[in-house]
């Protein structure tokens, strides 16, 4: 209460930037240090939810898919929300749908745009190395 | 025959050091009775010779030696207020590329014998200049500033030289700014730590001497009565010979007004 009058009084406090320069480094070292391009990390991704796809349905606006980096050692973090477990799981090669984002293409040499990769969340954890 | 320590001191980033911390842990090893060579590896932009005050003393390089044109021990510059210490200049007029890892590691080699302490400037960046500036070394000190570039680019400098089989390395955190980490605006010694996750071989402020000690060419070690900065540094000559020195306390000596009365009511 006090403190609050003299944050009133004296003006608040800014918010800290150290704690965003640790969270925005954490995550650009983790992808410098895995050193996997921003292709084969959503090719990954996209193999990934292939395969648990056939087994369960995908909450797929819930996804998180990253790569976090502790102590030198980085992990594959995902987080997939599970919808419904499949009761019959589906065979490989049956084309599993997922919510695409409208495609930007060039002219010539069709370009896809990467997709943004999300912030992580703990509840699958593959470790690279 | 004891053993030689070859260190390079490198950081992926221009600007966060290199070279101050360079030219003043050569002085303060070199006061400590050692005797110390520092190479200049940033060819083309060379600068230790200008922190060391000894730009007027430099009459071959180290491309004149690998050329052939004098000995090894002309090339050196003593220093004439420290005689352990002495420079090996780079070339100013040519590029990175005119000289190879091959030759560093010739030149390093032949110091050893006369040198405790070789100590290598390195350039930025991660190209030819600082594969040259890594190819002798046995160890490493990587400087970072508590800025996020700086980490990053760090860690990249950090990985690459473990991939080059250099495994000891140890961090300088420069430019420390204690009344910047306190209001939280600044990552903390911890953090940086925490992130690299390199041992820390000791913690330089921010300090305006060091400007001045560079304006004249006399490193902070030379000066009657150290600086925080200086005293870092020399702390920092001492862990690296193995002492156990504790960390300075860097932190803001009074409490503002209103950190006080927070403290009161809280
Ligand atoms: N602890 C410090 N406090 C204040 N200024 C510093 C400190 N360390 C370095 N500097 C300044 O930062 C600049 C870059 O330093 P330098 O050693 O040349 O960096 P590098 O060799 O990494 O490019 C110089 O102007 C130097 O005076
Ligand atoms: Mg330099």
């Amino acid at each position: 209460m006090i403190s609050d009058f003299l944050e009133k009084l004296f003006g608040s406090r800014e918010p800290v930037s150290r704690d965003t320069a640790k969270q925005r480094l954490r995550f650009v070292l983790a992808h410098d240090r895995s050193d996997i391009s921003p292709q084969n990390l959503e090719k990954l991704r996209q193999e990934i939810l292939e395969v648990v796809s056939r087994y369960v349905e995908l909450d797929l606006d819930g996804l998180e898919f990253s790569l976090e980096s502790d102590q030198r050692m980085t992990a594959l973090m995902a987080n997939l929300p599970i919808r419904r477990v499949r009761s019959n799981p589906l065979e490989p090669d049956t084309p599993v749908e997922e919510a695409t984002d409208s495609k930007l293409e060039l002219e010539d040499d069709a370009i896809e745009l990467d997709e943004i990769v999300e912030e992580a969340s703990q509840t699958a954890d593959i470790p690279l190395d | 025959m004891a053993m030689n320590r070859i260190i390079v001191v490198t950081s992926g980033k221009g600007g966060v050091g290199k070279t101050t911390c360079t030219a003043n842990l050569g002085m303060a090893l070199a006061k400590s009775g050692k005797r110390v060579v520092v190479i200049d590896a940033d060819f083309g932009l060379r600068n230790l010779d200008l922190l060391l005050g000894l730009e007027n003393r430099i009459v071959y390089t180290a491309l004149d030696v690998l050329a052939g044109e004098c000995r090894l021990d002309q090339a050196l510059v003593k220093d004439k207020r420290q005689p352990n210490l002495a420079l090996l200049p780079a070339a100013q007029n040519r590029s990175k590329e005119s000289i190879t890892p091959e030759q560093m590691k010739k030149l390093v080699r032949a110091l050893t014998k006369a040198y405790n302490f070789v100590l290598i400037d390195s350039p930025a960046g991660i190209e030819m200049g600082f594969r040259n500036a890594i190819a002798a070394a046995r160890e490493a000190i990587i400087v970072t500033t508590p800025e996020i570039s700086a980490v990053r680019d760090a860690d990249r400098v950090i990985g690459l030289l473990e991939a080059n089989d250099i495994k000891a390395m140890r961090l300088i955190i420069n430019r420390l700014k204690p009344a910047m980490v306190e209001a939280e605006q600044m990552m903390s010694v911890k953090d940086v730590q925490d992130i690299l996750a390199v041992p820390l071989l000791g913690v330089i402020p921010d300090d305006e001497q060091v400007v001045v000690s560079t304006n004249n060419g006399e490193p902070l070690i030379l000066g009657k009565e150290l600086t925080q900065a200086g005293t870092a540094v020399s702390n920092i000559a001492r862990r690296l010979q193995g002492e156990k020195v504790p960390l300075m306390d860097l932190s803001v000596p009074k409490d503002s007004f209103l950190k006080k009365l927070r403290q009161l009511f809280n």
